[in-house]
């Protein structure tokens, strides 16, 4: 187990590494990197004094080591636009993101199941066929445009719901929270149901066909010989065994929703760190894109982490196949 | 004697080609036939977008600002009528549509060749060298894939900046790995058999192993993967294009029509954004159709 906790941990330190010479490649090359430092309005001298400090005139190899040891600082500079720190920024506007994710991930796994576990039940059924359909047309509605028409039509139309914003929040160690605060709860809503629609038909794709699976296996059976009740046969039996798949993507899939948040952070105007980087893009604010991608990357790698771990925890065959090789 | 009589047997015993059987097969679902059919007359629509538009939405001599946020069904000053209404700048919806949905599958569609044909280029390679070169492509693929699509073509269109073809290099960026992916599995099987070992031992130089050998029968689940991909490639584009890092104001696509219009959703001005979506929708959905058609049918674990 340590053997493997080693490797894994290396190979995420890895990848982190591996990304910060690319965004580094990417950022400091392609674009000039005094026009990423520093501010538009700057002048000759200060370009010049800058370029010194900032050891431009350096081979590149140690341009890049200097960008490492300012990112172990935690330290890439300051926001054009906000005038603070960029990493503190995006730091501020994780919370309201973070919060937006887990949210949808609930949703996604308490409609999903099911929805899923009925269609698998009922494959041939109008009920499993009118689910399995909906899955696919929730697979291909266009995100934003679906958030759109939850506004058009609950905020607009019938004007149950705020249209964006993130409302009132309550405290908790100083981060700020709308789930602590009942009157925020409406705000949540909508964004976090967008985020969640692609999850939730992802998951009763898994549900169903672990649900078809399961039926047929022996154990189910036997609990049926045994005279089980239906109920405790689905809610423990079949329950406990399609729940290690779906559990291993959605943990890999809060990463993607972190990205996605971006999309719908945008068009309900929610103070997360997607609309602070679509913000920062439009208006050229480089040490916050930079200070995005970087800790994106460090927590998705995180997640990766936590997730291979647990499942090789859950799912012993992971760890001896990995320590076999 | 013998020939004539081969002749007059041979076309009463109907001969059933695999293609023929497949053909049928896709057939036999209602629903799958209906998508295939809206996908090929949402192309063909979309091909004849200069013919059938009622206006060049792209020619701003054609364009009136005094039409402009005309309701559907609504008639200009000159009596024009405009059947999904207009926009802020006074353009025919309708027109606006089949040129973005022209534009929409256009990217797409070269996207998905250009990211198919590096994908499978290198996935190939990976597969039938092994060793070294394996490892390497493999790790990028799994470095790429460990993050999600949308954030890599967002950061990549930040650095580059708007464009159709910055857009298609984009895309083609996010997918070329699930390609190598895909067909370094299938290679990976094929390689094992006997026809490459006989092809080895003929002697042949290794690209024709690998193209004309390898690859053909490394097919079908390109096939699905690149009919989804599609279906993938649009959605990001419009997404992309909606955020205001994808394609340029000048040639809007149906992703660009909907950001235009979530200006006007809050004062009730529906429709700049409710009917682009929906082709959107109905494009993708459709796609999506058929590609899951094609991977019930071109699964080998379902056809026991």
């Amino acid at each position: 187990m340590l053997a493997f906790l080693i490797r894994r941990i290396g190979q995420s330190l890895f990848v982190i590494l591996a990304m910060a010479a690319i965004v580094f490649l990417g950022v400091f090359l392609i674009g000039n990197p005094i026009d990423v430092l520093l501010a538009p309005d700057a002048d000759q001298a200060e370009r010049a004094q800058a370029i010194q400090r900032l050891g431009l005139d350096k081979p590149l190899w140690q341009q890049f080591l200097i960008f490492l040891a300012d990112l172990a600082r935690g330290d890439l500079g300051k926001s054009f636009v906000h005038g603070t720190s960029a990493v503190g920024l995006i730091f501020e506007r994780l919370p309201a993101t973070m919060e937006l994710a887990l949210v949808a991930l609930v949703l996604a796994i308490v409609v999903g199941i099911p929805l899923g576990v009925m269609a698998g039940l009922r494959g041939e059924s109008w009920v499993g066929r009118s689910i399995m359909t909906g899955s696919i047309v929730g697979f291909s509605l266009p995100n934003f445009w679906f958030g759109i028409m939850l506004i058009l039509f609950f905020a607009v139309t019938l004007q149950w719901l705020p249209a964006g914003g993130r409302g009132p929040t309550g405290h908790i160690f100083g981060i700020e929270l709308s789930l602590l605060n009942p009157a925020g709860w409406p705000n949540l809503l909508m964004p976090a149901l967008t985020l969640a629609i692609y999850k939730i038909s992802l998951v009763i794709r898994l549900a169903y066909a672990g649900t078809r699976e399961a039926m047929l296996q022996d154990y189910v059976r036997f609990a049926r010989a045994k005279g089980l009740s239906r109920s405790r046969i689905l809610g423990v039996h079949v329950l406990k065994n399609i729940l290690i798949p779906i559990v291993t993507v959605l943990g890999l899939e809060l990463g993607s929703m972190i990205a996605f948040a971006v999309v719908t952070e945008s068009v309900f105007a929610w103070p997360g760190i997607g609309k602070l980087l679509i913000d920062s893009i439009g208006r050229l604010d480089r040490p916050v894109i930079v200070a995005y991608l970087m800790i994106v990357v460090a927590l998705f790698a995180l997640i990766n982490l936590i997730v291979d771990i647990l499942y090789s925890v859950l799912d012993p065959r992971v760890r001896l196949a990995d320590s076999g090789n | 004697m013998t020939d004539v009589s081969l002749k007059t047997a041979l076309p009463q015993e109907k001969v059933e080609t695999p293609f023929a059987r497949f053909v049928s097969d896709y057939c036999s679902n209602p629903v799958s036939v209906a998508a295939l059919a809206v996908v090929f007359v949402l192309i063909v629509l979309s091909a004849l977008a200069p013919w059938i538009a009622p206006q060049d939405p792209y020619d701003l001599t054609q364009l009136s600002i005094m039409d402009n946020m005309l309701a559907p069904g609504e008639r200009s000053m000159e009596g024009k009528l405009y059947l999904l209404g207009t926009d802020d700048q006074g353009r025919d919806m309708l027109s606006a549509m089949f040129y973005g949905l022209k534009l929409s599958f256009f990217v797409g569609i070269v996207a998905t060749a250009v990211a198919l044909a590096i994908g499978v280029v290198l996935g190939i390679t990976a597969a039938y060298f092994g060793g070294r070169i394996d490892t390497v492509i493999m790790r990028i693929v799994d470095l790429q894939l460990s993050f999600p699509a949308i954030l890599i073509a967002l950061i990549l269109l930040a650095l580059l900046g708007k464009g159709v073809d910055k857009v298609i290099i984009a895309l083609v960026t996010v997918q070329w790995a699930y390609y190598a992916r895909t067909i370094r599995g299938g290679a990976l099987v094929e390689r094992q058999r006997e026809y490459i070992d006989a092809a080895r031992n003929l002697a042949l130089p290794a690209h024709r192993i690998i193209f004309r050998h390898l690859l053909p029968n490394c097919l079908p689940p390109l096939v699905v993967v690149a009919t989804i991909q599609v279906a993938h490639a649009i959605s990001l584009e419009a997404t992309l294009s909606f955020l205001g890092v994808g394609v340029p104001i000048t040639e809007p696509s149906l992703g660009l029509l909907i950001a235009n219009g979530y200006k006007y959703i809050l004062s009730g001005k529906y429709w700049v954004s409710v009917y682009p979506g929906l082709l959107l929708l109905l494009t993708i959905l459709a796609i999506n159709l058929v590609g899951d058609r094609l991977r019930d049918l071109l699964n080998p674990r379902l056809k026991a």
